[in-house]
């Protein structure tokens, strides 16, 4: 008797906890956060996983090849120098079509979100985006945008040193941060500030005397106005030896880099912002640390750090359940993409996006957006209600809303509107009427607001969208 | 009335009383204190006040400034040392009447350089080595509740961030356009509690929703026009909420763009220009409905910009400051010291002689009535720039 209560226990053993087979309600935890929303059959099939093997299929589709087709004019730099031989007219023009090859690269990366197979890669490349801030507003090159976006695809998974050297040469960068003016004798110090204070250490981990070193380290580092390509100035070089961070030589911007890299601030600044944006808006110090010390003894693997992350008993933890605000993007993609409306045209949810207040390509400053509490205040609560009313309410949506830009836009706005569909129906033919899972496929967290109880079909599920936990993930 | 009602009434009306600085025979009754409007202006990225308030007759400021110093002849002069940017042209007649204060040489000790971190010292009115959480109009309020018949306790335009009205239970409210916001309300519920931090702070804003929308009036047509910048439009959003009567004791509105590291001239030129305008304009419309009197517009902003240009034409952060002070009852004049050029730190910047919090005494103190201390953490003397 005892030996076959042992004997079961036994076998139980490696089931508990971690090694069981995580359950709907986990499943749906860890695809709403790492997707944009996760639809009823993929979390059916998640269930049945172990955590750690969900994670790793999770991971094991990132960093594939982007499906969406690149804008046409990704291979044409949109050179300064071009600007100066023109016409006031060909001026205008010239600006013109900077503004829409914006809306068309906010277009394609939209698009992308909203058609990925893997989400994770498409929300991380958001991540570093909001890391390693540029602005179309100030760089004015979408081509140079683009570039830069490529390179955050390129490591968003990988080595985070090497993201690091390699977008403090980035041309957008280098353009955002003044590091084309940053010559020797006088340098310009917002790139060597900023990537202290932001990209690595955080606030309080150097002195202003670092920042005038540092700044120095870089004078040179600029780019061909022609090509639009990374160029080391040596005639703009400071040489001359430097300190930082308590330790001299003559420091190029890249010794620098790794002087960066070598302090445990850097590691635990990228885990705490990865838990902010995965798990809560409270960081648990000492299991920062602790995933920290595996991100830098794995060379700054990010997919090590991730994995730790999702793994992490802290991530499933009940009071970090729902514990997050989607951002805007989160919102649009996520609502588009689980209830699967046919959209036409994107621009329409680029310009809602950009309403919500998260203008991809074009963060508010150089600390990124925000986000958590920040993005919801009584104008943006509204705008997302609104939008999210106009979705599910298909009459409607054959008036044109009174956000819509002057003109073309205008035009394009309503008729990208009158493409969209959705039928309500077919969706909820997934789920037995009045079957729980739908109010927990929607909903991150109980409905704050009381049901009517009459509402049915789509009435019901417009009311649980505008159900203020419908905002959670 | 029996004697457990008679206590709890004759409490209620001693203990506001007997708060600290409230007791002075100048301070407005309590539910009358926060008729005085307060209109916060700030300049996002860090104004450089060197180019705003020029210190023409100052060498130092040329040999520093040799590509981008606003040239002696150039500016408005105020007095034998200090002078508007050309830009600020507009300001001039409320210079003349004696309505605009400026203030020369604003900033707290030991400054911090980062944007991020230096306009958090201004919100949180907290020491450059200290973290609060909470704006410092958020702890004024919590200590000295706006009524609540009013739409709420402030209005933000402009910008995501509440900014000194963060945290706690400040009724904050972020708008675009009034019409907008009354047109929407009804999406808001404003019902229920929740345990979960991220649904609380939904609830509270939905419940701010509701509260001012049944406050707000709708179509005030303001006669004053506003530019077309995005400054006039948020302006204009502001006068539109003081127009519909509803209370309001705090607006903040922010006017972007002044983190000119590079190619400083034109770009500053064009903000000061719109901030001008801007301000004028809002002048004529608290003029148009009465409250010009009762409404004290100060500019604030994480930090001045460095003394000596960088290589970009342009300026890299810096430290202390010039900012703005008009309404009815300002008194005009300069305030505060002129930037000590001669003095500049390590790092090539300028030394304070105005702490930004003898500001918001000035504004808690004299304006409002109340004791600065509680709110500021300590006694700061306030700026002697209201008329009696």
């Amino acid at each position: 008797m005892l030996r076959q209560l042992l004997a079961i226990l036994m076998a139980l053993l490696p089931l508990t906890a971690a090694a069981a087979p995580m359950g709907f309600e986990e499943a749906r935890h860890l695809l709403n956060r790492t997707s944009f929303a996760a639809n009823v059959d993929d979390i059916e099939s998640f269930a049945k996983l172990t955590r750690a093997q969900a994670v790793d299929q999770l991971l094991a589709w990132t960093g594939g090849k982007v499906g969406t087709a690149a804008p046409v004019w990704i291979n044409d730099f949109e050179s300064p120098r071009r600007l100066r031989a023109m016409g006031e007219e060909e001026r205008k023009a010239f600006q013109r079509q900077l503004a829409e090859k914006g809306a068309e690269l906010r277009g394609w990366w939209l698009t992308e979100m909203l058609t990925t197979p893997s989400p994770l890669t498409e929300k991380m490349v958001l991540f570093w985006h909001n890391h390693f801030v540029s602005s179309l507003q100030k760089v004015r090159s979408p081509v140079l945008m683009y570039r830069q976006q490529q390179l955050l695809r390129k490591h968003a998974f990988g080595n985070f040193g090497d993201m690091l050297h390699d977008i403090a040469k980035d041309p957008a960068m280098v353009v955002y941060l003044d590091g084309a003016s940053n010559r020797k004798g006088q340098p310009n110090e917002n790139f060597a500030r900023e990537v202290m204070e932001l990209f690595t250490l955080g606030e309080g981990g150097y002195g202003e005397q670092d920042v005038k070193e540092v700044a120095r380290a870089f004078t040179g580092w600029s780019i061909d106005p022609d090509s639009g390509a990374f160029v080391f100035r040596q005639p703009a070089h400071d040489a001359g030896v430097k300190t930082v961070l308590g330790r001299s030589g003559n420091f190029d911007g890249d010794a620098v880099l790794d002087i960066l890299l070598a302090q445990p601030q850097t590691a635990e600044l990228i885990v705490t912002k990865l838990w902010r944006e995965f798990v809560s808006p409270q960081p648990d110090v000492a299991e920062v640390k602790r995933i920290a010390r595996q991100f830098r003894d794995n060379r700054y693997s990010i997919k090590v750090a991730l994995r730790a992350l999702l793994l992490s008993d802290a991530f499933y933890a009940p009071q970090n359940r729902a514990a997050l605000i989607k951002s805007p993007v989160e919102l649009i993609v996520g609502t588009l993409r689980l209830f699967r409306f046919e959209t036409g045209e994107v621009t329409p949810f680029v310009l809602s996006a950009r309403q919500l207040g998260q203008d991809l390509f074009a963060p508010p400053n150089v600390k990124g957006w925000p986000g958590g509490e920040v993005w919801i205040n009584s104008a943006s609560l509204l705008a997302r209600k609104q939008l999210l009313e106009r979705l599910f309410r298909a009459q409607e949506m054959r008036s044109p809303p009174p956000m819509a830009e002057a003109g073309g836009a205008r035009e394009r706005f309503v008729r990208a509107l009158l493409d969209i569909h959705f039928d309500g129906e077919r969706w909820l033919g997934q789920f037995r009427p009045g079957e729980q899972r739908l109010t927990k496929v929607v909903l991150a967290a109980d409905p704050a607001g009381t049901p009517n109880s009459s509402a049915q079909g789509v009435d019901r599920l417009r009311e649980l969208v505008l159900d203020p936990a419908y905002q959670l993930k | 009335m029996n004697r457990r009602e008679f206590i709890s009434a004759a409490g209620a009306a001693t203990v506001t009383a007997w708060l600290p600085g409230a007791s002075s025979a100048a301070v407005p009754a309590a539910a009358g204190r926060y008729d005085n409007l307060l209109i916060l202006l700030e300049l996002k990225g860090g104004n450089d006040g060197l180019n705003t308030v020029v210190p023409y007759a100052d060498a130092d400021y040329y040999s520093l400034r040799p590509r981008i110093g606003i040239a002696r002849d150039q500016v408005l002069q105020l007095d034998a040392a200090a002078g508007l940017h050309p830009a600020l042209q507009p300001l001039m007649p409320l210079w003349q009447s004696r309505e605009l204060a400026v203030v020369q040489s604003v900033g707290y000790p030991a400054a911090n350089l980062s944007h991020f971190r230096s306009i958090e010292i201004w919100d949180t009115a907290s020491r450059s080595d200290q973290y609060l959480n909470e704006g410092w109009l958020t702890r004024t309020f919590a200590g000295m509740p706006v009524p609540r018949s009013f739409a709420a306790d402030g209005v933000v335009v402009g910008s995501a961030e509440l900014g000194p009205l963060a945290g706690g239970g400040t009724r904050a409210l972020a708008l675009t356009n009034t019409d907008q916001f009354l047109r929407q309300a009804r999406l808001a519920g404003g019902e229920g509690a929740s345990r979960n931090p991220a649904l609380a702070h939904i609830l509270k804003v939905e419940r701010d929703v509701t509260q001012a929308a049944a406050n707000l009036g709708s179509g005030v047509a303001l006669r004053s026009e506003f530019p077309n910048t995005a400054l006039g439009n948020a302006l204009k959003t502001a006068a539109q909420v003081i127009a519909s009567k509803a209370g309001i004791a705090v607006i903040k509105v922010s006017h972007n763009g002044y983190d000119t590291h590079s190619g400083q001239l034109a770009t500053h030129q064009r903000l000061l220009k719109e901030l001008a305008e801007g301000i004028v304009a809002m002048r004529a419309a608290l003029t148009e409905v009465g409250r010009w009197d009762s409404a004290l517009m100060m500019t604030y902003c994480e930090f001045g910009r460095r003394p000596r240009e960088n290589q970009s034409g342009g300026t890299d952060h810096g430290t202390a400051n010039a900012h703005f002070v008009t309404g009815g009852r300002v008194r005009g004049g300069l305030y505060g010291l002129p930037p000590a050029l001669t003095r500049l730190d390590g790092n090539g910047n300028l030394p304070f002689a105005v702490d930004f919090r003898d500001l918001y005494a000035t504004a808690l103190d004299r304006w409002w009535g109340l004791d600065a201390a509680t709110a500021l953490n300590g006694r700061f003397p306030p700026v002697n720039l209201l008329r009696g």
